[in-house]
């Protein structure tokens, strides 16, 4: 029984990571440009990122992830989303990269207001250019800064992968849920937990590895 | 003829003037001092030589070239500006090293990336930046820092970073040196650090603007003397007329808040 509950764990266990891993890959470099967009000088551009972000903010994930994976094939008469498993973590994945990328922008704003203008106005007077020094100078400082921020949101979204069962997604949360419900057993649902307590631990470490390796500049 | 012109600047934020019509002269190899109180525009005028702040009017020009000139429109102005600002070094007040470099590689930044944009720099990367190091070493060298190229910023006493910030500013030998009050940032004991180096730097003909608040040492080391207020040059001359026989009231008066102490 072990062993066929470990199976079942590891396979959600998959879900769960590719959820989490393709949400941070397209959502990190899509906050940075909404984050952009949030200082940029075009006002209509800010205004509406700035409405974007209260609404994706303001509203439950839960009810993103249905709307977007429900809404299509209710308006457009054909589900838009792969039919299994497959159209429904990718339903997922694009609910979490707009809601995350929302949450990372006001981050990484955060982030590189929080550089001081001198450091901007050395590089200038050093005849570099706006991209020489974003990325020479800025990006690294700016990191630095929002790591422990950063940290909190990457960890939520470990556990936010759960939402996926409302759409019936097999994640962790959801393997370990079907033993309840096919044979009531609730051990399996603590075996659960420590799955997400080891990828959080090992988060964990990775973080304070981070914040170690940028602990040789103020 | 002077290296730098500079014509009728005036700038205003908002609804205060903060220039008004700055018109001088600076010669190859002379030290200018800027003195006044805060708030007179003296930093201002220096962010408009080095562009981090656009002039309403009036013209800029180094070596007869004309850099800047308020009638021409944005993009013409804007064209090459990180070609012009090269004229031009700056020495913050708060240093603004970069925390993230060594001081060897905060003062050769600069260099290896312009280096980079060179056709020939793949063929010749190693002794390009080879070169490059060694002429950060001997600027270090030249502050007193040899000791010091591997450290970071915060491993740094006041006085040594901004003598890093000096190197730095050298490293792509502007035609023009410019200071913004270098020592207000620094306790009494690391202020003479900073003072020796540009005194040797002027020593050696470095053209200089120098915005201070050091009178002694704006007598001692300027070739030429601007007392500003209110957006305005008040006087200018040898630093003996402006400081030691100043003609305006207005100069009496700052100054004699410097004799008393």
């Amino acid at each position: 029984m072990l062993l066929n509950v470990t199976r079942t764990l590891m396979s959600g266990l998959a879900t769960t990571f590719q959820i989490f891993i393709f949400t941070l890959v397209f959502s990190l470099p899509l906050g940075l440009l909404l984050a952009f967009g949030t200082i940029s000088r075009c006002r209509p551009l800010r205004c509406l990122i700035q409405v974007v972000v209260w609404i994706i903010r303001g509203t439950p994930l839960m009810l993103q992830l249905i709307i977007i994976f429900y809404g299509p094939g209710l308006w457009l008469g054909h589900n838009i989303w792969s039919g299994g498993e497959a159209g429904r973590i990718t339903a997922t994945v694009v609910a979490f990269t707009i809601n995350y990328a929302c949450y990372f922008s006001v981050i990484f704003r955060g982030g590189i207001e929080g550089v001081p203008a001198g450091q901007r106005e050395a590089g200038q007077v050093l005849g570099m250019t706006k991209s020489q020094i974003f990325f020479k100078v800025t990006l690294l400082q700016m990191i630095k800064r929002i790591v422990p921020p950063m940290s909190n949101e990457i960890i939520t979204l470990v556990k936010d992968t759960a939402l996926a069962r409302t759409i019936a997604a097999q994640e962790l949360t959801f393997a370990g849920y079907s033993f309840m419900k096919s044979a009531g057993l609730t051990w399996p649902l603590f075996y659960t937990g420590i799955f997400y307590l080891v990828f959080v631990g090992i988060l964990t470490l990775l973080f304070n590895f981070i914040e170690k390796k940028l602990d040789y500049f103020r | 003829m002077a290296i730098l012109e500079v014509k009728h600047i005036g700038k205003h934020f908002e609804n205060t003037k903060v220039l008004e019509d700055v018109s001088f002269e600076l010669e190859e190899g002379s030290a200018l001092a800027i003195i006044g109180s805060s708030g007179s525009g003296k930093t201002t005028l220096l962010r408009c030589l080095n562009f981090l702040e656009t002039p309403d009017s009036g013209t800029i020009a180094v070596k007869g070239n004309t850099l800047f000139d308020a009638d021409r429109t944005k993009a013409e102005n804007e064209k090459d500006i990180r070609t012009k600002r090269l004229h031009f070094g700056m020495v913050f007040q708060s240093f603004n090293l970069f925390p993230q470099y060594t001081a060897l590689e905060n003062v050769t930044l600069a260099e290896r990336l312009l280096a980079k944009e060179r056709p020939d720099f793949k063929q010749n990367k190693k002794a390009v930046l080879e070169k490059i190091n060694a002429h950060g070493r001997e600027l270090l060298a030249q502050m007193g820092l040899s000791e010091r190229e591997g450290h970071y910023p915060h491993q740094l006493s006041g006085g040594q970073q901004q003598r890093v910030a000096i190197a730095r500013a050298l490293a792509l030998k502007p035609d023009i040196l410019c200071f913004d009050e270098p020592t207000s940032a620094l306790d009494p004991e690391l202020t003479g650090e900073v003072l020796k180096v540009i005194r040797s730097l002027a020593e050696r003909k470095t053209t200089m603007i120098i915005v201070t608040h050091e009178m002694a040492f704006a007598r001692d080391v300027a070739d030429q003397v601007i007392f500003m207020d209110g957006g305005l040059i008040v006087e200018q001359g040898a630093p003996d007329n402006v400081i030691n026989h100043p003609r305006e009231e207005r100069t009496r008066q700052f100054l004699a808040r410097y004799t008393q102490g």
